[in-house]
């Protein structure tokens, strides 16, 4: 009597092209914008406070 | 999902951060420290960091700023932390299109990493000890900008493209940047001497190259701990 129906669950909980998608370039854009933000800001206390991270990273400073 | 991306980034960078903070304190910071005693001459009084270029502007003395010591170290950590967060966000957001089906692969995202924002960008502009001269900021940073998201598009095209015409593409992409140059100074000049300077490209390059091997391997180590599918709805 008992029918083997539980092979489709895996496939069923992964997640669709465009939800994986629209999570990867929301990651990479919010990944950016913090980058951005202690590498690149030209507000002179965030420059001061990173520094020496823009200067190892080799990020443009000054 | 996103629950798996912030994970993987969230400990990814903490873990990043710590080595790559941890290397810069060893090599990288003795160096800029150094290179800050030839900028500051004790007998003159303002002097930080003058630009070579056309708008050379003084540092606004209200802005505050670190102590040397712990408290630049500590600041210096934060921005560590801030920026290999960011960059963890962005890999772990490219592994939900292209999971890593082994750990190791994450050495070749970090590699893919370090060509993308060191050695692309290093190419035009080399790492700069303070009180090097250097074209206008607004223009490095965004040539600066351009040869990471160039770079990233060419080295995407020529590992996923499907026919040689897209790989040719690829490199035809990854080449523009270098074509067009860099924004140079007008005249060249530095502060520190060249052997400090020379010494600081190494440290910086090879603090860099650890640095993304770390991320890339942390994070691809992470990702596939986080497996969603293992506790199936």
């Amino acid at each position: 009597m008992s029918i083997t129906t539980s092979t489709s669950h895996s496939a069923s909980s992964t997640a669709t092209l465009s939800q994986r998608l629209s999570a990867a370039i929301g990651a990479s854009i919010l990944g950016a914008c913090l980058v951005y933000f202690a590498g690149f800001s030209h507000i002179e206390a965030v420059h001061n406070a990173a520094h020496d991270t823009r200067h190892s990273a080799a990020f443009p400073c000054h | 999902m996103i629950k798996r991306i912030a994970q993987t980034a969230g400990f990814t960078g903490l873990l990043a951060a710590l080595l790559l903070t941890l290397l810069q304190s060893l090599w990288v910071a003795p160096l800029i420290l150094q290179a800050e005693t030839y900028e500051k001459p004790p007998a003159t009084t303002e002097v930080t960091h003058e630009h070579a270029g056309a708008a050379a502007h003084p540092h606004d003395a209200e802005a505050w700023e670190p102590e040397d010591g712990w408290q630049r170290v500590l600041s210096t950590t934060g921005g560590n932390l801030v920026v290999a967060v960011g960059f963890a966000l962005m890999l772990a957001g490219l592994y939900t299109l292209r999971a890593p089906t082994r750990t190791v692969q994450g050495l070749l995202w970090g590699l893919a990493g370090y060509a993308t924002f060191v050695l692309a960008p290093t190419l035009g502009l080399p790492p700069e000890l303070p009180g090097t001269a250097a074209a206008d900021l607004t223009l490095r940073q965004s040539w600066w900008i351009g040869t990471a998201a160039s770079t990233a598009a060419g080295i995407a095209l020529i590992v996923f493209g499907r026919n040689w015409l897209l790989k040719v593409l690829g490199v035809a992409i990854l080449a523009v940047p270098h074509v067009i140059g860099a924004p140079q100074p007008q005249v060249h000049s530095m502060l520190a001497p060249e052997a400090l300077e020379t010494q600081f490209k190494i440290a910086s390059q090879l603090t860099n190259v650890a640095f993304w091997l770390a991320l890339g391997l942390i994070s691809a180590w992470l990702f596939r701990r986080h497996r969603d599918d293992r506790y199936p709805a």
